[in-house]
């Protein structure tokens, strides 16, 4: 065939339906057009513990997962257009973290599930993210105080598996460096903004780390969980990121006239399964698409 | 009468892959944006084509799969494999000069420098900390970020104090 205006024609869902030739049949919904890793060399080097390693992509990428759509729920809700826009791309980069982790995940983990299988088809209880991220958005402060000391968190203990044994894992978390950067940046501005801008945004601020302090604790406490093993170097391991985290927590809220006040740490162990009442709605609702037609093509 | 010598299967899959418009900033092409890494001919005359994604959450990287596979069947490469690499991760470094060219003559600013990476945790920086962005329509560097995103994962938004224009930005990643 020498069809050039099959060549000529920029129209992408045409090129999608002829580019799609390989068998897999796409969902009606998400984006199953493909494997986010596909075509990446899949071998687990012998030195790594698969469950291991499936345990941390599985972990990250329920954070991802859940934050995403929380973040995702302020679409039409936010404060400002552009901040709409901030929140949802922020979203959107968590998601595409989630699908690799995800996908990586079905394939060191035995069962060879596919990323949709891990987003769409399990139960609360299956998810292991942290309590954290599936809190209800609150207002703006909550949400971006939340952003704040999940984006430092996550970006200290990425930039650390950024080495770590496993290649594809290392080159997920090498990509998310500088997104998560990105965001932390965004929300440690807006921090300051507010924390040290009016009485009023200043009280909202400092109810909002009120609420979220006593689920530091669990982000910290869930990276030696997290990672088992994975991070054997004691300058690169658990207590470095907890360092990091506090730290650079500490350096914002200082400039915003702020402080982390000191709680007793909520009871949930998200890494274990046990989630606060909030997860399973939130589960319902990303997920009832997909459970209402599971085989649903286009 | 002039004949010209047909080109190398492998050369001709590289041009014909490398010419694949962005689906996002459509004056630019896959190698201008550096997503292209790598196309050659395997012996049984199979195409493998190396695609690198910009963002994580990228939402075109299924289109640019989709339209490389589907420009190279078009040209009558039968069997196409897309792989995906995710190293080294893609930067704005990887822009090529071509493309930072069109991206100004398309009124979007193209990135500056990636910031290095240095050994250690990832410095924060609070306060203002102006970064010259020159405006694409009249070059002056009076220019204000009126937001850190904007229609797509990989542009911020700015103004121009001195011809008052809006206009995208380029992030440096």
């Amino acid at each position: 065939m020498s069809s050039t205006e099959a060549a000529d024609d920029d129209h992408v869902y045409l090129s999608l339906a002829e580019g799609h030739d390989d068998g897999d049949a796409r969902w009606a919904f998400g984006t199953g057009f493909s494997d986010p890793l596909h075509g990446v060399d899949t071998a687990v080097p012998d030195a790594v513990d698969g469950s291991a390693l499936a345990a941390v992509c599985l972990a990250l990428g329920d954070d991802a997962l859940v934050a995403s759509q929380r973040l995702a729920e302020w679409c039409t809700r936010a404060p400002e257009l552009e901040e709409e826009v901030a929140l949802a791309n922020i979203g959107l980069d968590l998601l595409g973290q989630a699908r690799m982790l995800y996908a990586r995940c079905g394939q060191v983990d035995g069962t060879d599930r596919r990323e949709d299988a891990y987003a769409y088809f399990r139960a609360p209880a299956d998810f292991r993210n942290v309590a954290l991220v599936e809190l209800p958005n609150g207002d703006f402060a909550l949400s971006i105080a939340r952003l704040l000391i999940l984006s430092t968190w996550r970006l200290a203990l990425l930039s650390r598996l950024a080495g770590t044994s496993d290649p594809v894992l290392a080159a997920i978390a090498a990509k998310a460096v500088p997104e998560l950067t990105y965001h932390r940046q965004y929300a440690a501005d807006w921090v300051v903004r507010l924390g040290d801008g009016t009485e009023e945004s200043h009280r909202r601020m400092r109810a909002a780390l009120r609420e979220l302090a006593p689920y530091v604790e669990e982000l910290l406490t869930a990276t030696g969980d997290t990672v088992p093993g994975i991070l054997a170097a004691p300058d690169t391991g658990t207590e470095a990121v907890r360092e990091e985290t506090l730290g650079v927590l500490r350096q914002v809220l200082a400039a915003a006239g702020l402080d982390l006040p000191e709680r007793p740490a909520a009871p949930y162990r998200g890494r274990g399964g046990e989630h606060t009442e909030h997860l399973a709605p939130l589960l319902e609702e990303l997920q009832s698409v997909a459970r209402e037609h599971p085989e649903a093509t286009w | 009468m002039v004949t010209t010598p047909a080109l190398p299967d492998e050369q001709r899959a590289r041009r014909i892959a490398a010419e694949v418009p962005d689906p996002e900033l459509p004056m630019l092409t896959l190698a201008d944006l550096g997503v292209l890494r790598e196309v050659r001919t395997t012996p049984d005359g199979t195409v493998v084509a190396s695609l690198t994604p910009t963002y994580s959450g990228c939402p075109a990287m299924a289109e640019m799969r989709a339209d490389v596979a589907a420009r190279l069947h078009a040209a009558g490469f039968a069997q196409v494999e897309i792989r995906t690499v995710l190293d080294p991760p893609w930067s704005t470094d990887r822009i090529s000069p071509e493309g930072r060219r069109k991206l100004r003559e398309h009124g979007i600013a193209p990135p500056g420098r990636a910031p290095r990476k240095a050994a250690g945790p990832v410095p924060l920086v609070l306060g203002a900390t102006r970064q010259a962005v020159p405006c694409p329509r009249c070059g002056s560097t009076d220019t204000e970020q009126t937001s850190r995103f904007s229609a797509t994962a990989c542009r911020s938004l700015w103004r121009c104090h001195a011809c008052l224009e809006p206009f995208e930005h380029v992030k440096e990643l």
